[in-house]
């Protein structure tokens, strides 16, 4: 039997154990594995979208609880948010950095011009790596993270009314109780 | 009652797939008249009593029967009954049903039309496709009987997915599934000849109008899917490379191959052990793509709801119809293949570049797919694989793929002296390179090496299939005219060409606004005048929505009255866009009502995209061709035909 006959099968096998793996049941798509949750948050050392001479780090927001959010203009579910972002901002609950992620910078300009600007300022990360470091794997990616940097909280996927009022709320009343 | 006759009728329908699929194989073993006998009947029966099971359902759907789980679930009292007629098969159970009814559909059109397949070969592939619909029934009935009872009864259902309340989402999935499910004829020919151990030309051409009907459908049902995400999902895209997009896509490709590899096994007995492989390939996908969508292994807008159960059983199903067929591939197909050669420049060649190109193309789209599972099973970190990945994996293999489309096609079998060939494409090729440079330029007033190479290409496609077609229309009398075979490819690959320049033309200058509107204001977007004139509320059968009222002019002259709307469906609470859109055959003015920024402002997404109809229209053209291909005379494999000598000759394909 020649072996690329036999090939086909050997991929199908393969496959078929990767599968076999991820239906286990203990596995779960939306649980969050982040390996910094009440953990501090990677520093923070980048460009600013809007002007690439300055830059954004951890220690603009130090002693502050802020959301991190990691979006990119090819992202669905960002553009799908974006508009509770904004909602956010003008509740001015928590300030929101920006991580734009992976994107081309003028098409995000763009975007911000014309969707309008719910950041304090956004970090530009092009290559991806600040988002290696922060354990992103894909937008739209929320941190909620607190005065003494440590992530409260991390949210995977578009962020609506519903999941704010659940998930993240109840953290910040705690957090800003605690402030108080 | 009318729930019980169906599952009853379902049960009875697998007792018949367990006959089906297993007394003919046996009868073509033991060549025992008897068993062989009973594929055909059995097959009729199986598909009168899958449809009465159908007719069940639709009818609890259309009497509003909420003590039926799955319609408590998927409808509502004022949803209206095309939508109570579509919702059958708007979630997992009901689109299973409608899956097992159309492979029984299929088994009767091949039980029916395969009268001059020897008998044993014919009772095989019945056979074959019993199997299939065994497991699917068992699938059916052991982990999702859409005929389970709700007790006590819901006074309401939960109505329809919003998103699936549309026509055009009501017809996609009944397409994309004729598709899916024909793929399973071709799967069934090569199971079929790998166990009898026979392949010659004749099994390529019993096999090819099965496979090209399948094809088209599936063209059909892709385009619809992507015309309904343009319109519906409200932001102007039309392809998002989500994994069930791509569950789709991945089986079109490697069809596409086979459509290409079994015109060499019939041409010329070539590729045979290939040709089956892409058989096993084009079904496995299909397969692969139901448990992507329905086991919730890989994180989807589209995928169904989630149970592991499930997942676990089609991984089962999935291991032992491909695992076996790639077994009986391994130990038959190695005897099969030819050793006939063919020169280096020749269609051979050409069709060879074609299937390396589409596979490689389809296997950088399941690698982009599984990649964030693959990667999560190894390391356990989560990455996820966008359209920027796909974009560019799609174009490598695509660019090159389209320029050869032109050569391949006025290639001859065999041989081809080069000179021949590049005297009688010199014109189209000077035309597409004109046109393809002249058209961004003088009417988009832009120039760009990609944007150019994608027009050219687009160009060059249309050109070259005019050649045959124009040459039968002016040939000397008695000079036989062009084959319905040849046409349908000139056909269809035209509609390639003209997809091709829908996708760059409208990737490169599509011009989109998101703008802040109040009453009133007008925002020039490309030239267009888009004028808001006012917002009021509407009340449609099962929701509200508050409706825009978008003047557009062009220089003062008024051009089309748009009318977005943003409903609220009154059960489920989900907000949805639906835009307004002027389509032309050149352009789409397209508006959608955002959210409102306040102070009676409102965000609006205006959007000018030139030549995008030019994407379903090219998919429309190409699945037109699978037609025109299809009922070529050769193909016809009717209980007629058995009468008329087959008229077999050499005729090009």
């Amino acid at each position: 039997m020649k072996t690329r006959f036999i090939a086909p099968l050997i991929f199908l096998v393969v496959l078929i154990g990767f599968f076999v793996k991820g239906l286990d049941p203990n596995r779960d798509l939306n649980r969050l594995p982040s390996p910094f949750l009440d953990k501090p948050a990677p520093q923070l050392d980048l460009p600013m979208l809007k002007d690439l001479n300055e830059r954004v780090t951890s220690a603009d927001y130090e002693g502050e609880l802020v959301l991190m959010n990691v979006w990119a203009t090819w992202c669905v579910g960002c553009r799908q948010e974006h508009s509770y972002l904004l909602e956010l901002e003008r509740q001015n609950i928590v300030p929101i950095y920006g991580l734009n992620w992976r994107d081309r910078r003028e098409d995000a300009l763009n975007w911000l011009a014309q969707l309008d600007d719910p950041y304090i300022a956004s970090g530009y990360d092009a290559d991806g790596r600040v988002g290696i470091d922060w354990g992103v794997y894909g937008a739209p990616e929320t941190f909620l993270i607190g005065g003494d940097g440590t992530v409260l909280h991390k949210h995977l996927g578009p962020l609506d009314a519903f999941l704010w009022e659940r998930d993240f709320m109840p953290i910040i009343r705690v957090e800003k109780g605690v402030e108080q | 009652m009318i729930p019980e006759i169906g599952h009853f009728a379902l049960i009875l329908a697998l007792s018949l797939a367990i006959c089906q699929g297993v007394l003919p194989l046996i009868g073509a073993h033991k060549n025992d008249p008897a068993m062989l006998a009973v594929a055909r009947p059995a097959a009729l029966g199986q598909f009168v009593f899958i449809g009465i099971a159908f007719a069940c359902l639709t009818t609890s759907f259309i009497q509003s029967d909420f003590s039926v789980l799955y319609v408590a679930n998927h409808s509502q009292l004022a949803l209206p009954i095309p939508y109570k007629i579509s919702a059958v098969w708007g979630a997992h159970e009901g689109s299973l049903l409608l899956w097992v009814f159309l492979l029984s559909g299929w088994t009767v059109l091949v039980s029916r039309f395969s009268s001059d397949l020897p008998e044993l070969f014919g009772a095989r592939v019945i056979g074959v496709l019993g199997l299939l619909s065994c497991g699917f029934l068992l699938f059916t009935l052991l982990t999702s009987n859409p005929f389970e009872r709700l007790i006590p009864a819901a006074a309401d259902g939960a109505d329809l997915n919003p998103l699936l309340q549309d026509p055009g989402l009501a017809i996609h999935p009944p397409l994309l599934y004729i598709g899916y499910v024909g793929f399973s004829v071709a799967f069934a020919f090569a199971i079929a000849a790998m166990i009898t151990g026979d392949l010659d030309q004749k099994w390529a051409r019993w096999t090819r109008p099965w496979t090209t009907w399948a094809w088209l459908f599936l063209t059909l049902g892709i385009a619809l899917g992507s015309w309904w995400a343009y319109y519906e999902l409200g932001w102007g895209g039309w392809w998002f490379w989500d994994p069930v997009e791509n569950a789709s896509f991945m089986p079109w490709l490697a069809g596409t191959a086979l459509i290409h590899s079994l015109a060499v096994t019939e041409k010329r007995g070539l590729f045979k052990s290939w040709t089956l492989l892409l058989a096993i390939t084009a079904f496995s996908l299909s397969l692969l793509g139901t448990f992507l969508v329905r086991s919730g292994i890989l994180v989807s807008v589209h995928a169904f709801a989630v149970d592991p159960e499930r997942g676990m059983f089609i991984l089962a199903f999935l291991a032992i119809v491909i695992g076996g067929a790639l077994i009986l591939y391994a130990w038959r197909a190695p005897s099969m293949d030819s050793a006939a050669g063919f020169h280096a420049f020749s269609r051979e060649t050409f069709l060879l570049l074609n299937n390396v190109l589409l596979v490689i193309a389809t296997a950088l789209i399941l690698g982009g797919t599984l990649s964030p599972l693959i990667v999560e099973m190894i390391d356990g970190s989560k990455i996820s694989v966008g359209s920027p990945y796909f974009e560019i994996a799609f174009a490598i293999p695509m660019l090159p793929l389209v320029y050869l489309i032109g050569l391949g096609m006025h290639t001859a079998w065999r041989s081809q002296k080069a000179g021949a060939l590049f005297k009688q494409l010199k014109i189209p090729a000077i035309f597409a390179l004109l046109a393809g440079i002249v058209v961004p330029v003088f009417f988009y007033g832009r120039f760009g090496v990609l944007l150019v190479v994608g027009t050219v290409a687009g160009f060059w496609i249309m050109a070259v299939s005019m050649l045959q077609p124009i040459r039968s229309l002016r040939r000397a009398s008695g000079a036989s005219a062009i084959t319905r075979g040849a046409l349908g490819m000139s056909v269809a690959h035209f509609g390639v060409g003209m997809f091709v320049i829908g996708v760059t033309i409208v990737s490169a200058f599509s011009i989109e606004a998101d703008r802040s509107l109040r009453i009133g204001d007008t925002e020039s977007v490309a030239g267009y005048d888009f004028q808001l004139r006012g917002l009021r509320n509407v009340d449609g059968p099962n929701f509200r929505a508050l409706e825009g009222e978008v003047d557009i002019y062009k220089n003062g002259e008024f051009v089309a009255q748009l009318r977005p709307q943003k409903r609220t469906y009154i059960v489920q609470q989900n907000p949805m866009t639906e835009a307004g859109i002027d389509a032309g055959w050149n352009r789409d003015l397209f508006v959608a009502l955002g959210d409102p920024l306040g102070n009676d402002a409102w965000s609006v997404r205006m959007q000018y995209k030139p030549m995008i109809r030019f994407i379903w229209l090219g998919a429309f053209v190409m699945a037109l061709g699978g037609l025109v291909a299809a009922s070529d005379r050769r193909y016809r494999l009717t209980a007629e035909a058995k009468d008329v000598s087959p008229a077999i000759s050499g005729e090009p394909a």
